[in-house]
């Protein structure tokens, strides 16, 4: 595999969300907007490509009996640092996000993908696989994001598509993040197999 | 010689019933609560109907040819009932757009998405109704008078939700009462609600149509509203100023409509009576729930998609013993 392929696995042929059906609870639990499942998006891209960095780093110095316990403080460590840069920054987005941002930690992408790749592929190689899924996850949840504001809302980024009368509020509720993810990986599914 | 010994596999005992007929029949059924809805809300209940028919027959045979590209099958009668249902589930008023939505929704989200007639977990008309409720509660809780109405209105509120809204109040239940409709007239047809379920009297002669015609058998109508009879009779003996009695329940708001129509779909319904018991029990403690301690003042409709989700439970632990096979 060569590094292209490496990157754009994460997209659609392995896409953490729609294939490999990883990460579903922020995935399910902020994706009410596009700009929240893209800021949701990107603080997960930035974790997973540090942590797939610095555990690949670092991979020959761990023992493996504390092998999950280790990945969790480096992951522990860089999502501390985005969620103080975001809060400093972004305030308007840390507190539509919320509890999310701390429950990165355990997000199964970023602890998959270090136990899975990091762990045993070179520094570059984990760094592009990173950032692959990294972006594949928040293309996801972009996605989602878009298509419920638009049902919900009639908006994608808050740019009006159509009046707001006409929004389904089911979509911006919880149902509407299980039947929209549904649709997504049954389209997902359908353009792999083409 | 070899003709008289025909060896075919079972089974042996033909039965004239098919999809088309029980559809037909149960939609037939449905025709006078239908009739007593165009008297009560004129053309809007015509226009509702037909619509919501019509394009839940559209959008299954599209989904089916298109989509699916299965041989459309929208001639059985299960997308036209689908249709009916749906309409008698929302306000004769509903903006012709939202009905199309439903439809949409109960047709493609609702059935076809598991695969179409048989597949599906969960009642599609009351999909399609519930997500019309969470989507746009305004105008699905904004029911117009009845044409024979005294009052000079254009909305009104349906007896449960008046209900709710005495006793959120602090007021005490004989005070709301004197506001409401009798039981007398909730029995005949009397109130505002949604299209279809205005008229206990009328669904219950539908019930008697389909009871003689074997379409459904008498089990879970008579569990659900059992449970409702006993579990509002137990609240109501206890605190008869917060609880209401349990006859009212019963011939307000979508409980027969429910527990006749909805709860009794084939497909989404449990296969032993030691099953459709649970099933029965469960809806009617569910509704009684939401009626008296939920945000909304009406839920049955609720209360049968919960226990739709666990027929496939049921079915799986509920089984009839084999003949001889146990002791």
């Amino acid at each position: 595999m060569n590094q292209l392929q490496n990157f754009t696995k994460g997209f659609i042929k392995e896409n953490p969300v729609f294939v490999l059906l990883l990460g579903m609870c922020p995935t399910l639990g902020v994706t009410s907007s596009a700009i929240n499942g893209l800021g949701m998006g990107l603080a997960t891209t930035f974790v997973l490509l540090m942590s797939n960095v610095v555990i690949s780093t670092i991979k020959n110095v761990i023992p493996s009996k504390v092998k999950i316990p280790s990945f969790i403080v480096v992951i522990a460590s860089l999502v501390t640092v985005v969620e103080l840069v975001m809060q400093a920054y972004l305030p308007e987005l840390y507190k539509s996000l919320g509890l999310f941002i701390p429950l990165i930690v355990v997000n199964c992408i970023v602890l998959g993908r270090a136990e899975a790749f990091a762990s045993k592929n070179t520094i570059f190689s984990s760094a592009v696989d990173g950032l692959g899924m990294g972006l594949g996850f928040a293309f996801a949840l972009t996605l989602l994001g878009a298509a419920r504001e638009l049902l919900g809302s009639g908006k994608i980024f808050d740019l009006t598509i159509f009046p707001e009368d006409y929004g389904m509020l089911l979509f911006v509720l919880a149902p509407g993040a299980f039947i929209v993810l549904g649709y997504l990986i049954a389209l997902i599914t359908r353009l792999n197999k083409a | 010689m070899s003709k008289l010994l025909t060896i075919s596999p079972s089974p042996h005992v033909h039965t004239s019933d098919s999809v088309n007929k029980i559809m037909y029949r149960v939609i037939l059924a449905l025709v006078p609560a239908l009739a007593w809805s165009v008297f009560m809300f004129g053309f809007e209940a015509i226009r509702v109907t037909l619509l919501a028919v019509a394009a839940c027959m559209v959008f299954e045979f599209l989904i089916q040819k298109y989509i699916m590209k299965e041989v459309p099958q929208i001639t059985d009668g299960s997308a036209a009932l689908t249709g009916i249902l749906l309409a008698f589930n929302v306000p004769a008023s509903l903006p012709t757009w939202m009905i199309v939505v439903g439809a949409l929704v109960a047709i493609g989200v609702g059935k076809l998405s598991f695969g179409g007639l048989g597949n599906n977990p969960f009642n599609p008309a009351l999909v399609g109704r519930v997500f019309l409720l969470i989507s746009f509660p305004v105008h699905m809780t904004s029911w117009p008078v009845t044409q024979h109405a005294t009052v000079d209105a254009l909305t009104t509120a349906t007896p449960l939700a008046l209900l709710k809204e005495g006793v959120n109040a602090g007021k005490p239940v004989s005070e709301i009462l004197l506001d409401l409709p009798s039981n007398l007239e909730m029995l005949y047809g009397n109130m505002s609600g949604s299209l279809g379920e205005v008229s206990a009297l009328l669904l219950l002669l539908g019930f008697a149509y389909m009871l003689w015609k074997n379409v459904i058998t008498w089990h879970i109508p008579t569990f659900v509203l059992g449970t409702i009879f006993v579990f509002q009779g137990a609240l109501w003996m206890l605190n008869p100023e917060n609880f209401v009695e349990p006859i009212f329940h019963l011939l307000s708001g979508g409980a027969m409509l429910g527990a006749i129509y909805m709860a009794t779909d084939m497909v989404t319904s449990p296969m032993t009576v030691r099953g459709q018991l649970i099933f029965g029990v469960g809806i009617g403690v569910l509704t009684v729930l939401i009626r008296n301690f939920g945000a909304y003042p009406e839920g049955i409709s609720f209360a049968i998609l919960i226990m739709n989700g666990f027929v496939p439970l049921i079915n799986a632990y509920i089984k009839p013993k084999r003949f001889g096979g146990q002791k």
